[in-house]
């Protein structure tokens, strides 16, 4: 058996190093402002603190479960940021940072991991679907939905794209190489974007592919690019032309952007049962936003008060995120029959009404003293 | 000799009597290996048994379930773990379509010697698709064994005599209940204790039969002791499909009322065909209709919801009050 595409050493597109140097790339020039860097940075702080606000929230009790994004906000920003208006994202349950850029608040996530709601948001109106937890389902989702932007005329000069979100555990998934396949005989405005984290709860990338997640796409007749997933620059860079790429009919690209879970699976999972603590360590020297910081530093585009204030900001948001949390109220019980259908139903209708004077049978037997 | 063990430590250690006493036994899913699964129910198999018979597949439930059955093909026996009951739903296609079928197809020359293990219900305040019940499904379609424990002492045999089985058996494991502790007898034989076909008498009376399995046989138990009025008769069903009949409508011809729980659905659920068939052969001694306490015919709700959606201890009494109204 031949090993050799499992060994070659797969090309990285990193613009900004871990040093905060920033570098050039041939294909992927980014004319980006100091301010807009500013901003990056600021989002990027943003979107940790309301991560470690929530983990924090679980563990008082606040939140069921919560799905962290440490280690992986570079990745979640850059693409993020590189998305436009009209553009469409599809994420899996992890997509805090990308959450963050479509405008959708905190609360509306949370509330989905404090057993509130299973949504919250207007996917519509937010250019962000829910949350989809089986893993790879909705890569096919994206892919549909681009095969109506390609009918509705919305590709071309100034088109329409769409971006997938899922995992390096997803790629295994039918659902996912369907997808593939599916975008690529259509020629869909789609990019799949896989954040190789590198590990899928307890078992790491080896046992999902041999070769590098970015070569599939060669397989499917279409581009695959690795960038660095802690660099958001180079998230940025890459994902907007794979993004213009696609909204001007040239079709599917698979972008891997490689970066870590530095956390947990989930607040339920204990990684110190199958993983070494060292190689996190290696990879907090390529933490995504202190490559950033260093870089503002070293050129001199930020001073101490920028920095202050943005760590002030955290502060204000994580109070409001925990704030919102717990004042979040519990849903009605009859909540239970709301839109399980468009028209009416006599099954819910009657179980509904049943459920509702079965629940007042016991407030009539309070008030008669009880049962 | 009795062992005090938790549900999820029995089914490992059924596990781990199944594997020791047959090589062709192996243990297949998503973290089931150096993890231990998400539940720790295979904890240990990886060290003791090795990587060739405690095999962490990848992120792919068709695959799981479809290159099981190859290995079934081959002479293994294997043991598949989906991680949550929502995540069965990849590998549907494969169960139906395949496993169910594989035997008949053949003319008896191909057997599935494989067993799904599946964490479902609800009530443990988890994100969606992590609290399903579909049990329903399975037992609709003919060519599965589908079975369902709730007490340690069940998970420890059952999982082995599932294993036994040269049909594919679904065996369904109450996730809520997974740290219930009791004495385990494990020195007893597969052949002595209770087939895996049948229902059992989990607590005996004489007015009303309540009828309930995996999860709900707890709060059946709990419902029979509360009401002090009446004295009822609990069956742990244990096998979905076959169905005990045997021991049910033998009940009900006592009793005559029945009333099943569970927390799958209503409608289409593993209640309606129980009833439609004690309805059938146990007519003229039944006191009233058989009454279900189902969850109700919506998606499973966010978690906040879930004491509501849940039949528990106050509706299965409802359930009961509802059979002596008659």
């Amino acid at each position: 058996m031949s090993d050799t595409a499992a060994h070659e050493e797969p090309e990285l597109i990193q613009l900004l190093t871990p040093e905060g140097e920033l570098k050039e790339h041939p294909d992927y020039p980014l004319d980006i402002s100091a301010e807009e860097i500013r901003a990056l940075y600021r989002d990027l702080v943003l979107v940790r603190r309301v991560d470690s606000e929530a983990v924090s929230l679980q563990r008082q009790g606040e939140l069921g479960l919560w799905a962290s994004l440490l280690g992986q906000e570079a990745a979640q920003i850059g693409s993020g940021r590189a998305l436009r208006d009209k553009d469409m994202a599809f994420p899996s349950y992890r997509e805090h940072g990308v959450a963050w850029c479509r405008g959708i608040e905190p609360k509306e996530l949370l509330g989905m991991f404090r057993g509130v709601t299973n949504g919250g948001w207007d996917p519509h109106e937010q250019g962000f679907h829910l949350y989809t937890i089986v893993i790879g389902s909705q890569t096919l989702h994206a892919t549909g939905y681009a095969m109506g932007v390609q009918r509705d005329g919305a590709v071309g000069e100034d088109g329409t794209a769409v971006i997938s979100y899922f995992g390096d555990g997803a790629t295994s998934q039918g659902d996912t190489n369907e997808a593939f396949n599916f975008a690529s005989v259509n020629n869909a405005p789609v990019v799949f974007f896989c954040q190789n984290n590198q590990w899928a709860i307890s078992e790491p990338l080896e046992r999902q592919a041999r070769v590098p997640i970015y070569r599939r796409a060669a397989g499917f007749g279409f581009p695959g690019v690795r960038v660095d997933g802690n660099d958001v620059l180079a998230c940025l860079a890459v994902t907007r032309a794979a993004l213009d790429n696609a909204r001007s009919g040239n079709g599917p690209t698979l972008v891997e952007a490689f970066t870590y879970r530095m956390g947990a699976h989930t607040t339920n999972d204990d990684p110190t049962r199958y993983r070494d603590a060292a190689e996190l360590d290696e990879w907090k020297a390529k933490d995504p936003i202190l490559r950033v910081r260093r870089y503002l530093e070293l050129n001199g585009l930020a001073d101490e008060a920028f920095f202050t204030a943005i760590d002030e900001e955290a502060d204000k948001v994580g109070e409001r995120v925990r704030t919102e949390c717990r004042s979040m109220p519990d849903p009605e019980p009859l909540d239970i029959f709301h839109e399980v259908y468009a028209e009416p139903n006599v099954h819910i209708d009657r179980q509904r009404s049943e459920f509702a004077d079965y629940l007042a049978s016991f407030e009539d037997a309070g008030a008669e003293g009880g049962r | 000799m009795g062992t005090n063990l938790t549900i999820g430590k029995a089914i490992n250690a059924g596990l781990r009597a199944a594997m020791e006493h047959d090589p062709k036994v192996l243990v297949m899913g998503e973290d089931v290996g150096r993890l231990g699964g998400v539940f720790r129910v295979t904890d240990g198999l990886h060290k003791d048994f090795g990587a060739d018979r405690v095999i962490d597949t990848p992120l792919a439930e068709s695959g799981i379930v479809g290159t099981a059955i190859g290995m079934a093909l081959r002479g293994y026996r294997p043991v598949v773990e989906i991680q949550f009951d929502g995540f069965f739903f990849p590998a549907a296609n494969q169960t139906f379509t395949q496993l169910a079928k594989m035997r008949r197809r053949s003319a008896g020359k191909l057997s599935m010697p494989l067993v799904m293990r599946i964490p479902y219900g609800g009530g443990i305040g988890a994100v969606e698709h992590h609290s399903e019940s579909p049990e329903a499904y399975f037992q609709h379609t003919a060519g599965l064994r589908v079975v369902s424990v709730a007490n340690p002492e069940d998970a420890y045999w059952m999982i082995q005599q599932a294993i036994r089985s040269d049909d594919p058996v679904i065996f369904l494991e109450p996730k809520r209940r997974y740290y219930e502790k009791a004495e385990v007898d494990t020195e007893a034989s597969l052949q002595e204790v209770t087939p895996l076909n049948s229902a059992r008498i989990a607590r005996s009376g004489t007015d009303c039969t309540l009828l309930a399995y995996g999860p709900m046989v707890k709060t059946a138990l709990q419902a029979a002791e509360a009401d002090t009025d009446h004295s009822i008769e609990v069956i742990d069903v244990r096998s979905l499909s076959p169905v005990d009949y045997d021991t049910i409508n033998a009940s009900v011809k006592r009793t005559g009322r029945l009333v099943i729980a569970h927390e799958a659905t209503l409608t289409g659920g593993p209640g309606a065909e129980i009833a439609a068939r004690v309805t059938e052969e146990c007519f003229y001694h039944l006191e009233s209709p058989v009454i279900r306490v189902a969850a109700f015919d919506t998606p499973y709700p966010q978690s906040r919801l879930e004491e509501y959606y849940l039949p528990d201890l106050d509706r299965v009494l409802d359930g009961v009050d509802r059979a002596f109204a008659y």
